[in-house]
């Protein structure tokens, strides 16, 4: 791999051990993958800030690496396993609050922007069309490459982390213009009339597609909300990196795939919806993986209007987007029900599971993945459907 | 009588110790306990054994990439491989090594390294 006299000079050791470090790592993932070169990032998403993912082998690893590290480019940061300001009214443990905010310091003095969301793009880490970044939020990824036109892998957190500490990542793969073009085409015959049947689809075409490029045909429009759902659920049924939307994602102008076709028909929607469910009346109500953007807040805010809730509520969102809520005056409408911000975290990576709760019901496709795969049982709802379950 | 085998570097070093072989892939981030060593993926072929001091061959590392924090955690609680060999290594075993500088090796034919035969790693090269 060609690098330059600087990326030598990083490699070296010339500013310090954490750098060298994270240069060691990008120089061997860019061997590894067969990159010619190194390229400059503008953005970076970190995963891995979770307590319960990081455990104490990651404090420790990123105290070393904030003894000299710092950041070199803007870099935001995934959700934590709490709130970090309203952990104790979430029921988290002493314990677990005090290594998960031990994280976060380590984060701080690396100087990462402790964002702590899932949707860096709602809350000001929005990147451009073309823009090489390095970020590795699945969900995220997927919304970057497809919706923003910015140029990304999937990174994991330790190399995401390097290319913070270094401004670098290796050019390979999502940053190549070839490896952009779509694999498989879907004919989305299916009458999509939500944000959680776009969730469902996206379920359902990240198992057909693996880690190819899907290229949706048939749908007449989508907006934010329909498109990070679906960005999520095709990442955590399948390792999709980048899709496109015919009229509505900016590079669908490649034209679709023309070796395979699919049709996503009403019935296959109707069958993952089910298949999404297990049985169980839900003691557990969360919404906002991904993270709720402010309509999403409105909404909620609305449909709570005069009700007060009966189960434990969680609305996760960033720390920012809460803040524009606030001043809009739906969070206040929203907490007047009894129901939770969960701001900086939600029900994936926070411990719930310890928190007692078995059936959780939410409108998130990847959400439901991932907390079956903790051992809890699961209810994929609509919106509205979920709030009704929150205030039955 | 001695076997070369030469592969590609993927972390720098030289280490001496007896093979642990592992056909499948393994997966560090609940599959290997940090402070043990011990293989706790319930069903895999190594299940029951540490990978402390040995040279741990696998084809190529799988899950979560907080694996390579836990290889780190392995490093530190003194339970690590003395060195890793892969057919392939990808990302999670990769920048494992790396931050934990555990001598990391790839493009090697696994197929010919026997558990508990001694194996030497130097840079690229492996004898057996």
């Amino acid at each position: 791999m060609e690098l330059t006299s600087e990326e030598r000079g990083l490699l070296a050791g010339n500013e310090g051990r954490a750098a060298r470090k994270c240069m060691q790592i990008l120089v061997a993932l860019g061997e590894i993958y067969g990159a010619e070169s190194l390229v400059e990032v503008s953005s970076v998403q970190v995963s891995g800030v979770s307590y319960k993912n990081l455990g104490d082998a990651g404090i420790e690893f990123l105290s070393e690496l904030a003894e000299d590290g710092r950041a070199r480019v803007r870099s935001t940061l995934n959700p934590a396993g709490m709130s970090l300001t309203d952990w104790r009214a979430q029921g988290i443990p002493q314990g677990f609050a005090e290594k998960q905010l031990e994280v976060i310091d380590a984060y701080r003095r690396l100087g990462l922007e402790i964002s702590c969301t899932c949707t860096p793009y709602l809350a000001g880490n929005e990147p451009s069309f073309g823009q090489h970044i390095a970020w590795s939020e699945s969900s995220a990824v997927v919304y970057a490459n497809s919706v923003l036109g910015a140029k990304t892998n999937r990174e994991g957190g330790p190399s995401a982390l390097a290319s913070s500490l270094t401004g670098r990542t290796p050019l390979y793969g999502y940053h190549l213009d070839e490896n952009r073009l779509p694999t498989l085409t879907i004919n989305v015959e299916a009458d999509l009339k939500s944000p959680e049947d776009f969730s469902a689809m996206g379920y359902f075409v990240g198992k057909t597609v693996k880690d190819g490029v899907p290229y949706f045909r048939g749908i007449r429009s989508a907006g934010v909300e329909e498109l990070k759902t679906l960005s999520a659920a095709l990442a955590s049924s399948g390792g999709v990196t980048m899709f496109h939307m015919e009229g509505i994602t900016p590079e669908a102008g490649v034209g679709p795939a023309r070796s395979q076709a699919v049709s996503l028909t009403q019935a296959i929607l109707a069958e993952t919806t089910a298949a999404l469910s297990d049985v169980g009346a839900p003691d557990f109500v969360s919404v906002g993986c991904p993270h709720c953007s402010l309509t999403e807040l409105a909404t909620i805010a609305e449909l709570l209007r005069g009700r007060r809730v009966t189960r434990e509520f969680w609305v996760c969102c960033s720390g920012e987007v809460k803040r524009r809520s606030d001043e809009a005056g739906y969070s206040a409408a929203i907490e007047r029900s009894g129901a939770k911000f969960a701001t900086d975290t939600c029900m994936v990576v926070a411990p719930i599971e310890d928190l007692g709760h078995k059936v959780v019901a939410t409108n998130s496709a990847k959400a439901c993945h991932y907390l079956r795969n903790s051992g809890l049982r699961v209810r994929f709802l609509p919106l509205e459907e979920c709030v009704l379950e929150a205030t039955r | 009588m001695s076997v070369r085998l030469e592969g590609r570097v993927i972390f720098e070093g030289k280490a001496e110790g007896t093979a642990l072989v592992s056909s499948s892939p393994m997966s560090f981030y609940g599959g290997v306990d940090p402070n043990s060593g011990m293989v706790v993926e319930r069903g895999h072929e190594l299940q029951g054994q540490s990978v402390r001091g040995h040279v741990l061959v696998f084809p190529n590392g799988k899950g979560s990439t907080v694996g390579s924090y836990i290889m780190f955690r392995l490093k530190k609680s003194g339970s690590a491989p003395c060195a890793i060999i892969n057919e392939k290594c990808e990302t999670i075993v990769a920048v494992g090594a790396i931050i934990s500088e555990i001598p990391c090796v790839d493009k090697i034919d696994i197929r010919r390294i026997k558990t508990g035969s001694t194996v030497r790693v130097d840079g690229a090269t492996v004898e057996l």
